[in-house]
């Protein structure tokens, strides 16, 4: 195990998170006060209904939205204070974002997608060079470098988000049902990488799924159910490893 | 990252090469209408003055009857005398040169060469007035001058037309049934300001052209070169009183003559040429406008479309101001682009066009940087809005947006 145990050391804590949509009659309470610990090299599958609250949960996991009240501690940084840009940094250092429907840039090569990441952190050409072709190699791409993803196929195409979104070593990897558009082989594929992933490089995956299947990949599986976490499983990841607890 | 940045645009824009062209077509055509109008207009207005310039500079022309003509009806206004321009030397202060014309038309013969021309008779003081390069031999001396000598200087038409490369000093030929000796050439000054061969003339003293084709003593038109120190428009007033006086004209009589000021011509001229080549840039101008409008167009609708992409950024860690920059610097190469572009027709347009308008090409680096310069800043005034659009997207709904 890459990392120490226990919900002491959590990497992402939340309290009492709420967030509500629009404003007076027409609002909308997606989060009712939720409660969560994960641990730094958990593998986490978030499951739960349309409208759960697990795709709003995750949005503010991924610092791309705020609570409207309540606590999120991320690596210690009190995320519900940052502003926008500051928002934008903590992305930019921390965190790996995988999407179902892959979101690479059409007419760009495999290898421009990965290096989209180092471009912001300022790296160097050679750089981005290096470590792009790394993370390619590590999905086992790095011969498709310069295919645009029109020319790959879908499990092909979600290889090369996951290596953009490792390209930068994130602490967490956000996926957002990363197997939604994928058959069932091309889908195993991709659960296994992630689980190499979580549990060779010591990324903590965080992933939303609707198939029971998938989320039997994970070592712990939160259920939202009414912007609430309803109860919290031991997936068969890892029995061993580090738990979320609510 | 600023590297990176304009690599992207370039990216971006070789990704969309066609529309990218027809987005930049209105800066390309603005640039080209207002460099190339600013440019030919330069041009004329230079032409101009050279023409002007050619007649003499600050020499007054004097001619009876009023403005261009001789007037309509009525009686005609007599010519001036030959005394008129002593009183004008012995009167006037400023005044370096005066010469008379009294002028004639007839055809010269050479062998059987045979050629229609003007005669022009004058005195020394005319090679004084107007700017003549003798190419060979010499102008009539004084005493050929007062004697009324058939000497002749000729024009470069006419030699070219009667002796056909043999050299023509010294050579005799007939014009107006009179012999006549070549004792000089003189440069060609091609067209004048009127589109009339200035160098289609043969110069002899006046006498001989009075006695001997006109038949009287009357001076068409009087040349008067005012030094450049005094004000011309003191001479011209102070000339007007004495021809006044000299003919005879009563107080509330009008003049019938006119003092044609070449200085004051050219002035004019080349301000009205400056003024309209000013108002041809500024409707060329309005071109420009359109196009950065064209621009903003496009970069709404390609922010519009690349709303996903931008997501992705955002989401990927992008702050606000690096999109901004992104699309800001892709305005700003696009209409550089189309500047550049609008550069290099224009100077191929001026440098096909100027010979054919007769006008010199004068390249001039300041236009031509102005218009770059114009055209990269309807990249950033255009493109900020757009730009500003992309930076401030939700990355959410982006990611979201299908």
């Amino acid at each position: 195990m890459p990392n120490e145990p226990g919900a002491s050391d959590a990497l992402i804590q939340l309290r009492g998170v709420t967030k509500t949509f629009g404003e007076g009659a027409t609002a909308f309470q997606a989060l009712k006060g939720v409660d969560l610990d994960i641990a730094r090299g958990d593998f986490v599958a978030v499951m739960g209904p349309s409208g759960s609250g697990k795709s709003t949960t995750m949005n503010i996991l991924g610092c791309l939205d705020v609570p409207t009240s309540g606590q999120f501690r991320f690596k210690g940084h009190a995320v519900e204070t940052l502003d926008r840009d500051q928002r934008a940094l903590l992305r930019r250092r921390y965190l790996g974002f995988v999407f179902q429907g892959f979101n690479l840039l059409a007419r760009t090569t495999a290898l421009e997608n990965v290096e989209l990441p180092l471009v912001y952190r300022g790296e160097d050409k050679a750089k981005r060079h290096e470590l792009g072709m790394a993370a390619l190699d590590k999905v086992g791409l790095a011969d498709w470098w310069d295919h645009t993803p029109a020319e790959l196929s879908g499990g092909q195409q979600q290889r090369v988000a996951i290596a953009r979104a490792i390209v930068t070593h994130p602490d967490v990897l956000l996926a957002d049902e990363p197997t939604g558009n994928l058959d069932s082989a091309r889908s195993i594929e991709i659960m296994e990488l992630l689980t190499d992933l979580n549990r060779n490089s010591g990324i903590t995956v965080l992933m939303v799924t609707h198939e029971p299947d998938m989320a039997a990949f994970a070592r712990t599986i939160i259920h939202f159910k009414d912007g609430l976490v309803e109860r919290i499983d031991q997936g068969s990841g890892d029995r061993a490893g580090a738990g979320a607890t609510a | 990252m600023w590297a990176t940045t304009l690599l992207l645009a370039i990216r971006e824009i070789r990704r969309h090469l066609l529309r990218s062209f027809l987005t930049i077509l209105g800066i390309v055509i603005g640039v080209w209408a207002v460099v190339t109008m600013v440019t030919l207009g330069n041009g004329a207005t230079q032409a101009v003055k050279t023409q002007i310039s050619s007649l003499g500079a600050n020499v007054l022309q004097i001619r009876p009857g009023q403005g261009f003509g001789r007037g309509g009806g009525g009686p005609q206004p007599p010519d001036f005398k030959i005394e008129d321009l002593d009183a004008i030397r012995e009167q006037i202060v400023g005044v370096t040169a005066v010469a008379p014309q009294v002028q004639s038309t007839g055809a010269a013969v050479y062998n059987a060469a045979n050629w229609s021309t003007t005669i022009n008779g004058t005195n020394r003081e005319y090679f004084i007035a107007q700017p003549w390069t003798i190419t060979e031999g010499r102008i009539f001396s004084e005493a050929e001058e007062q004697a009324g000598k058939a000497v002749c200087v000729i024009g470069n038409t006419v030699n070219s037309r009667l002796f056909r490369g043999v050299d023509a000093v010294g050579q005799r030929f007939r014009i107006k049934n009179i012999s006549c000796e070549v004792i000089g050439t003189l440069a060609a000054k091609g067209q004048g300001g009127f589109g009339n061969d200035q160098d289609d003339v043969v110069i002899m003293p006046y006498k001989a052209v009075q006695r001997r084709m006109t038949g009287n003593r009357d001076v068409r038109a009087i040349l008067v070169s005012v030094d450049e120190a005094y004000d011309s428009q003191k001479v011209q007033s102070a000339l007007k009183e004495l021809l006044r006086e000299r003919r005879h004209l009563t107080a509330e009589a009008e003049d019938d003559f006119n003092i044609f000021d070449t200085k004051q011509i050219s002035d004019t001229l080349s301000g009205t040429t400056q003024i309209l080549t000013a108002l041809l840039g500024a409707v060329a101008a309005v071109s420009l406008l359109v196009g950065g409008i064209g621009i903003m167009n496009i970069m709404l609708v390609s922010v519009t479309e690349r709303t996903r992409e931008i997501g992705i950024r955002l989401a990927i860690g992008a702050v606000g101001k690096e999109v901004l920059m992104q699309f800001l610097v892709e305005a700003v190469v696009l209409s550089s682009l189309g500047g550049l572009m609008g550069l290099v027709l224009a100077l191929l347009s001026t440098l096909a066009l100027a010979p054919v308008l007769k006008v010199p090409f004068i390249f001039d680096p300041q236009i031509n940087l102005l218009a770059f310069f114009f055209s990269a800043a309807i990249g950033v005034v255009f493109g900020y809005f757009p730009a500003k659009r992309a930076a401030s997207l939700n990355p959410i709904e982006a990611l979201r947006h299908e």
